[in-house]
């Protein structure tokens, strides 16, 4: 794997105007191409604020944020920041701007100033990328929620970018439109090598990430992969988060003496240690 | 208060070529107290359905009844019925629109003319029951919240009405788990203790399978199942052909099946299943 950094946050302070304290003090991480970082967090520990400031909508009161390279601080970097760090939000409604869904895509190319010649080649790709070529022509209130947000991660794949910052970009999606929007961004991250930060509040999606980091007032207070997260169940839920079903399942068993191996997140990793345990009499 | 909904339809841009049928034909009956969950992939007409309750849209043909009564009907005082009638949208932020935090809070209350320590002592109960620290946002702007504040922030301001039916949209989604749980909890809680009806749109089917007594399946703006989570859940097949999943525990459950194991085909809750799993535990180590 490629060790190159994406994101260097580097003691990295935010305070919103008049507030009293700040959003974040002195965060400090890295992430590295081809990385899928989940950001967990409870409600206003900073996520978005932090989504806000990789993405150059906000500046570091303090400290620094490199983005490929790209200080976010210096104004004449800020849509080199931009193109290269694209963002996904909560609702699917309000990041459609055009009334054709390849327009929507082409919108942000428009406005980078890339020749009309250039722009559909690359407004198609990004639209396979996504398995959403088929609705090119279509009109984006027609598509369900999953499909918008897939239209969104396109607009933001015809920037060719280097990470894709998703700040609750399930949130408001059934389970089937949740998994086709994870699906998709987690293949773009395998096929195309981009770097993702996703911050969810789905602990079994977090646990599908290489690595998690927990931010809790304003702090930055975990981080590992999703096996050392989970693996303390108090402390995450000190920090007014849980860990996926399974796992919680697996500690109350191993409670009653169930010896189960630790480390369990998903269903089928669980059904596994049941068939060790239990094993089924050889049908006769 | 009972909800009865006869052959409810709804199609948006009537007599236009953008003409859709939202809801088709629905029919059910909500008696007092009940918790029902209301399901279905994204479009298929909850959130449509939910609004016909309050009275914030009209049916194009059929009737609500609210205690016999018809909600649409001549004489009927709509604002008074909205008031014990209380709706959590699905998008807090559009919800929001006072200055501060307990302003936005207590207009419910305001309108319904009660007097200032009242509406004070409201406020500061629905902000608690939602976890909102009054001390730290009652005088903040809404527009300062994180995105799970506001949304507690918006119930907050429909429980301070105390109303008799509360619908909810997706109310969990954006919360924080310990958020998620205290919400959750509140509303057992709002059940048992004052009798409330409660009606909630949630894609969670891991909430459903703690909080409704029943379900509606939504699909295709029609009514596809109506029934009691354990039997949903565990028919074979059914929430995915409407495009959503069942708990884990029921996933669980029925892998397990289907490799062969004794388990009961109707398991759903987590505390269930750790009951079998011990017994299939045991029964294999005491041979
Ligand atoms: N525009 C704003 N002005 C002032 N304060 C703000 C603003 N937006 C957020 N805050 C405050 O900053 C803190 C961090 O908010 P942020 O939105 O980053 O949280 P979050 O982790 O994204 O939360 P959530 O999980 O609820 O989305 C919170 O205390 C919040 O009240
Ligand atoms: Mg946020």
């Amino acid at each position: 794997m490629n060790t190159q950094v994406r994101i260097q946050a580097n003691n990295v302070s935010f305070t919103y105007e008049d507030a009293p304290s700040p959003a974040l003090s002195q965060v400090e991480f890295e992430v590295r191409e081809g990385e899928f970082i989940a950001v967990l967090g409870h409600n206003g520990s900073g996520k978005s604020t932090l989504a806000k400031l990789l993405n150059a909508l906000y500046l570091p009161t303090e400290g620094r944020i490199l983005v490929c390279g790209f200080d976010t601080g210096k104004e004449e970097n800020i849509w080199e920041v931009r193109r290269r760090a694209g963002m996904i939000f909560q609702n699917p409604d309000n990041q459609i701007v055009a009334t054709v869904v390849k327009e929507d895509v082409a919108f942000g190319l428009e406005n980078l100033g890339v020749p009309t010649e250039e722009m559909y080649p690359r407004v198609e790709s990004a639209l396979s990328a996504v398995q959403m070529n088929r609705y090119a022509d279509s009109a984006p209130h027609l598509l369900s929620g999953g499909q918008k947000q897939r239209v969104a991660v396109a607009g933001i794949l015809a920037m060719e970018p280097s990470v894709i910052i998703a700040d609750e970009a399930t949130a408001m999606l059934d389970p089937s439109g949740r998994r086709e929007v994870l699906e998709t961004v987690r293949s773009l991250n395998r096929n195309k090598g981009i770097t993702v930060v996703w911050i969810t509040h789905f602990m079994e999606e977090a646990a599908q990430a290489d690595r998690i980091l927990v931010v809790s007032d304003g702090k930055i207070v975990v981080s590992g992969t999703p096996r050392e997260v989970f693996e303390d169940i108090d402390r995450i839920r000190d920090l007014h988060l849980d860990v996926p079903r399974m796992t919680a399942l697996a500690a109350e068993l191993r409670k009653e003496g169930m010896p189960l191996r630790e480390g369990i997140l998903t269903v089928e990793e669980m059904a596994e240690e049941v068939e060790r345990l239990c094993p089924l009499k050889s049908a006769t | 208060m009972s909800i009865e909904v006869r052959h409810l339809t709804h199609t948006y841009g009537e007599g236009s070529v953008l003409k859709t049928v939202a809801l088709d034909d629905i029919s059910f009956t909500v008696e007092p107290g009940e918790f029902v969950g209301i399901v279905g992939h994204t479009g298929s007409g909850k959130s449509t359905l939910v609004q016909h309750l309050n009275g914030l849209l009209k049916p194009t043909s059929g009737q609500i009844l609210i205690d016999g009564q018809d909600l649409n009907g001549e004489k009927v005082d709509r604002r008074a019925l909205r008031q014990r009638i209380g709706l959590v949208f699905q998008y807090p932020e559009y919800q929001l629109f006072e200055e501060t935090v307990a302003k936005d809070i207590a207009f419910g209350p305001k309108n319904q003319g009660l007097p200032a320590d009242e509406i004070d002592r409201r406020v500061r109960k629905a902000m608690e029951s939602v976890h909102l620290d009054y001390g730290k946002y009652a005088e903040k702007s809404p527009f300062e919240l994180s995105g799970g504040q506001m949304r507690r922030a918006a119930i907050a301001g429909v429980l301070a009405m105390e109303p008799e039916v509360l619908i909810l949209d997706e109310p969990t989604a954006g919360l924080d788990p310990r958020g998620r749980d205290r919400i959750l909890t509140m509303l057992e809680e709002l059940r048992a203790r004052e009798h409330t009806t409660i009606l909630m749109v949630s894609h969670s089917m891991e909430d459903m399978a703690r909080l409704a007594s029943r379900l509606l399946v939504i699909c295709e703006g029609k009514l596809a199942a109506d029934g009691s989570p354990r039997e949903l859940f565990s028919r074979p097949g059914l929430m995915s052909s409407v495009g959503l999943d069942i708990p884990e525990a029921a996933r669980l459950c029925a892998v397990l099946r289907a490799k062969g194991y004794d388990l009961p085909a109707d398991l759903y809750r987590p505390e269930e299943l750790r009951e079998h799993l011990l017994r299939l535990w045991k029964e294999a180590s005491a041979c």
